[in-house]
C-alpha cells in the first residue's frame, strides 16, 4: 500500500530545512522498502512547527513537528510511518490543532492542505467554483457582489474594494483596461501575500480573472516584490497550467471572454509597494510615486483604466462569489467585514497565520495564539501594521482589530502583520530605524520624505545623546508633523507614526543613551 | 538543521565575463514587451551577474531611449548592481521582525566575521554582503538569504558554521 507523506515546500518550512527532512524520509522509506508518494503540500501558517511533516491515516492527516532532518531516523524508528503517537512530536490529527480550530478560514482554507501547483486539488477543494458563477454573471453582477460584500482593500488603505472596481467597469469600453495584483509585500511582520502566491497561486489567479471578467480587462499584472522568487515561481508554473486547462485565456470557462496575467518582479524598492509607484515601475520606469488625481482606478498603466488590489483583496474574492456576499459579510464588525488574515510574528512563540473575523483583540492573538514570547520574557511593544505603523504600549492590547478602533489610536491595522517585541527593547533605536528606514527607502519626489528623514535620524541621535533634550524633542514633533501633512504618499506621510508612538508611550527609551551593539 | 547541507548554489558567474551580444540578445527578447527595462535589466543581471556600464548604451539604443532613462532605472532599485559581486551574495535581513530576534547582534556579527560592512564584497572574493529589509519569514527570524536560498533562526554560532563551509580561503577575522 502507498503511504503519502506531506513535507510543505513554502520558504519558512525551507529556511528550516524541509528540502533535507523530506530527503532524509525518502531515504528510510527506500531502506525499509516502502511504497512512498510524497506530496509537497503548502504550509498551513504554524511557524513554530515547520518543518511538519504529515502521514495520511484513516484518521486524518497526522502531524509531527517541528521536524529536523537529524529527526527522521528516529521519527521513522517510532512509526511516523503508520502515524504513531509514540514520539514526542506527535500532534495527532493536524486538522483538529487548536490553532486551527480556533480560526476562521476563508481565504486561507486551503493552505498547506493542497499541493498548491496542482490544478486538480485546487478544483477538489473548491477552486473556481467562484469563477464558475461570475462567469454566468454581467460585470456590473460581479462588481455588485464584491461591494455587497464590504470587502476593504487589504494592503493597507482599507478602500472599499467594489468601488473601484465600479470605477473601473464605468470608463468608456472601447479601450485597454488592466488588472494589477500588488504583491510588493515589502512590510516587516508580514508573510500573508507570499503564503497565497506559494501555497494556493490559484486563487490568485481566480480571483484577478474574475476581477478582469468584471471591469472588462484582458490583461493583468502581478507585481512580485524580487526578495519573493518562490512565489514567481509557483506562480509561472500555476498560470501555464491554468491557460492550459481554459481557465485563463481566449475563452475563459468557455464564456468567450479573454483575460491573461503575467508576472513581473520588482527589484527591491520598498516604494513600489505603493501603488502609482508600482505602476511606474510596471512600465519600466524609476518608482517615483505619482500625484494623485488622477486615481489609478482612471488613469492607471500606461495611463489606462486599472484596478490595483493587493494580494488579499483579490484572494478573497473567489469566496465571495463562490458562496455569495453575504456569506463574507457576515463575518467582522462595523465596517470592518469579513475575514482579516493576521500574521503575527518577531519576538513570539507560535507565530503564524491566523485568519479571524474583524473584531478580535489583539491581546487574544498574542496571549491564545502566541502564547508569549520565543524568548520567554515580558512583551514591551507590538507594532502592527509594517514599519510605517505604530508601536502599541500593553494599555492598548485590549483593542478590537477592527480599522476604525485602530485608527482612533493614532495606530493602524494596515496589511496584518503584528510584530512583537520582549522588555529587551530599545524603542529609542527603533523610533531611530523607522526614519532610517524611510531614508534608505524614500522614492526622492517629495521633500518632506527625502530630506525629513534624514534630518529625523539625526535630531533623534541628538536627543538619545543628551543634547539639548528639550529643543530637540519639539523640532522632532515639528518634523513629524511636517512629514504627515506634507508628504506625497503614505512613505513619508505615515513613518512618523512609528516616532510619534514612541515619543508618547516609551519617552523613557527615548531620552536614554543607545546600548552599544555586542557582536 | 544540518548546516553542513547548507551550501547555496553559486548562480554568479566570474567577473568581465560579457561582450555586447549577450545584452543584444536579452534586450531582443523582450523589447516588444510592455514596460519592458526591468525584466530586460533583470535578464542582464541574470546572465552576468550584474548591469554593466557598457550595457547601458546598448540598451538605451536599442529601446530608444536616452542612456540617462536606462542609468536612472538602474541606479533606483536596490536589486540592480553595476559591479561583479563576490561568489556568494550574503543578504542579511534588517527588519523589525528580524530585530525582534536578535537580528541587530546578528547583523554585527556578520560584518565583523567577515570584515566587511554592507555592499562591500570581501578580499577573498566570497561573499558580497547586502541588507535586505524583510524575506516574509518573519515567524522564524533572523533570517538571511545566501544567494537565492533563505535560511532562518540564524545564530552567530550557525551563521560561524555556514560561513566556514562555504570559505575555500581562510577567512581574515577581526
Amino acid at each position: 500500500m502507498t503511504i503519502t507523506i506531506y513535507v510543505p515546500c513554502d520558504t519558512t518550512a525551507l529556511s528550516l530545512g524541509a528540502d533535507q527532512v523530506a530527503k532524509e524520509l525518502l531515504y528510510a522509506a527506500a531502506a525499509q522498502h516502502l511504497d512512498i508518494n510524497l506530496v509537497r503540500n503548502g504550509s498551513r501558517g504554524l511557524f513554530w512547527l515547520e518543518p511538519l511533516v504529515e502521514v495520511r491515516t484513516p484518521y486524518g492527516r497526522v502531524a509531527y513537528g517541528p521536524v529536523k532532518p537529524e529527526h527522521v531516523e528516529e521519527l521513522v524508528a517510532a512509526g511516523l510511518f503508520e502515524g504513531s503517537p509514540d514520539h514526542s512530536l506527535y500532534l495527532g490529527d493536524i486538522a483538529q490543532h487548536p490553532y486551527l480550530q480556533q480560526q476562521q478560514r476563508l481565504t486561507f482554507a486551503r493552505i498547506g492542505i493542497t499541493d498548491p501547483v496542482c490544478i486538480e486539488d485546487y478544483i477538489a477543494h473548491g477552486g473556481f467554483a467562484g469563477l464558475k458563477k461570475a462567469a454566468a454573471l454581467t460585470p456590473q453582477g460581479i462588481v455588485d457582489e464584491v461591494k455587497a460584500s464590504g470587502l476593504r482593500g487589504r494592503g493597507g488603505a482599507a478602500f472599499p474594494a467594489g468601488i473601484k472596481w465600479q470605477t473601473v467597469l464605468d470608463e468608456p469600453h472601447n479601450q485597454q483596461k488592466y488588472v494589477v495584483c500588488n504583491a510588493d509585500e515589502g512590510d516587516s511582520g508580514t508573510f500573508a501575500d507570499r503564503l497565497v502566491m506559494e501555497c494556493d497561486p490559484y486563487m490568485l489567479i481566480e480571483g484577478m480573472t474574475i476581477a478582469g471578467l468584471a471591469v472588462g480587462a484582458t490583461l493583468g499584472f502581478i507585481y512580485v516584490r524580487s526578495e519573493y522568487l518562490l512565489s514567481k515561481r509557483m506562480l509561472d508554473e500555476a498560470i501555464h497550467r491554468a491557460e492550459a486547462q481554459g481557465y485563463l485565456g481566449d475563452n475563459v470557462c468557455g464564456n468567450g471572454r479573454t483575460f491573461r496575467l503575467e508576472v513581473r518582479l520588482g527589484a527591491g524598492a520598498y516604494i513600489c509597494g505603493e501603488e502609482t509607484s508600482l505602476l511606474e515601475s510596471l512600465e519600466g520606469k524609476r518608482g517615483l510615486v505619482r500625484s494623485k488625481p488622477p486615481l489609478p482606478a482612471i488613469k492607471g498603466l500606461f495611463g489606462q483604466p486599472t484596478v490595483v488590489n493587493n494580494v488579499l483583496s483579490l484572494a478573497a474574492v473567489p469566496y465571495i462569489l463562490a458562496h455569495g456576499s453575504k456569506a463574507y459579510a457576515d463575518y467582522g464588525m462595523g465596517r470592518s467585514l469579513g475575514t482579516l488574515p493576521i500574521q503575527l510574528a518577531g519576538n513570539i512563540k507560535q507565530g503564524g497565520l491566523i485568519e479571524l473575523a474583524f473584531g478580535v483583540t489583539l491581546r487574544k492573538v498574542l496571549e491564545d495564539f502566541g502564547d508569549g514570547t520565543f524568548t520567554g520574557r515580558p512583551m514591551k511593544a507590538v507594532q502592527v501594521g509594517g514599519p510605517l505603523m505604530a508601536y502599541m504600549p500593553e494599555s492598548q492590547w485590549d483593542t478590537p482589530m477592527d480599522y476604525e478602533a485602530f485608527a482612533k489610536l493614532g495606530a493602524g491595522i494596515g496589511h496584518g502583520g503584528v510584530v512583537v517585541f520582549d522588555d529587551t527593547v530599545d524603542m529609542g533605536e527603533q523610533a531611530s530605524f523607522a526614519m532610517e528606514f524611510c531614508a534608505v527607502e524614500s522614492c526622492g519626489k517629495c521633500t518632506p520624505c527625502r530630506i525629513g528623514s534624514v534630518r529625523g535620524v539625526e535630531v533623534i541621535g541628538r536627543i538619545r545623546a543628551g543634547e539639548n533634550r528639550d529643543s530637540n524633542l519639539e523640532l522632532l514633533e515639528d518634523l513629524c508633523e511636517t512629514m504627515v501633512d506634507g508628504s506625497l504618499c503614505a512613505m513619508g506621510g505615515m513613518t512618523p507614526f512609528p516616532v510619534q508612538s514612541v515619543m508618547k508611550h516609551f519617552p523613557e527609551d527615548l531620552m536614554a543613551s543607545p546600548h552599544p551593539v555586542e557582536a | 538543521m544540518h548546516m553542513s547541507e547548507r551550501t547555496g548554489h553559486k548562480t554568479v558567474p566570474l567577473a568581465d565575463d560579457w561582450n555586447p551580444d549577450m545584452v543584444r540578445q536579452d534586450v531582443a527578447a523582450l523589447q516588444h514587451e510592455p514596460g519592458a527595462v526591468l525584466p530586460i535589466l533583470h535578464a542582464i543581471q541574470n546572465r552576468i551577474g550584474y548591469v554593466p556600464d557598457g550595457a547601458v548604451p546598448i540598451i538605451a539604443e536599442m529601446l530608444q531611449q536616452t542612456r540617462a532613462d536606462i542609468h536612472g532605472v538602474i541606479s533606483f532599485y536596490h536589486h540592480f548592481r553595476t559591479r561583479p559581486a563576490g561568489s556568494n551574495i550574503l543578504e542579511v535581513c534588517r527588519a523589525e521582525a528580524c530585530q525582534a530576534r536578535g537580528g541587530r547582534t546578528l547583523e554585527h556579527h556578520v560584518q565583523e566575521k567577515l570584515g566587511v560592512g554592507y555592499h562591500q564584497t570581501t578580499a577573498d572574493n566570497e561573499f558580497t554582503l547586502e541588507p535586505v529589509y524583510c524575506l516574509g519569514n518573519c515567524a522564524c527570524g533572523p533570517s538571511i538569504r545566501l544567494n537565492d536560498e533563505i535560511i532562518g533562526r540564524v545564530t552567530p554560532q550557525s551563521f560561524d558554521e555556514l560561513a566556514d563551509k562555504l570559505t575555500t580561503s581562510v577567512l581574515k577575522l577581526k
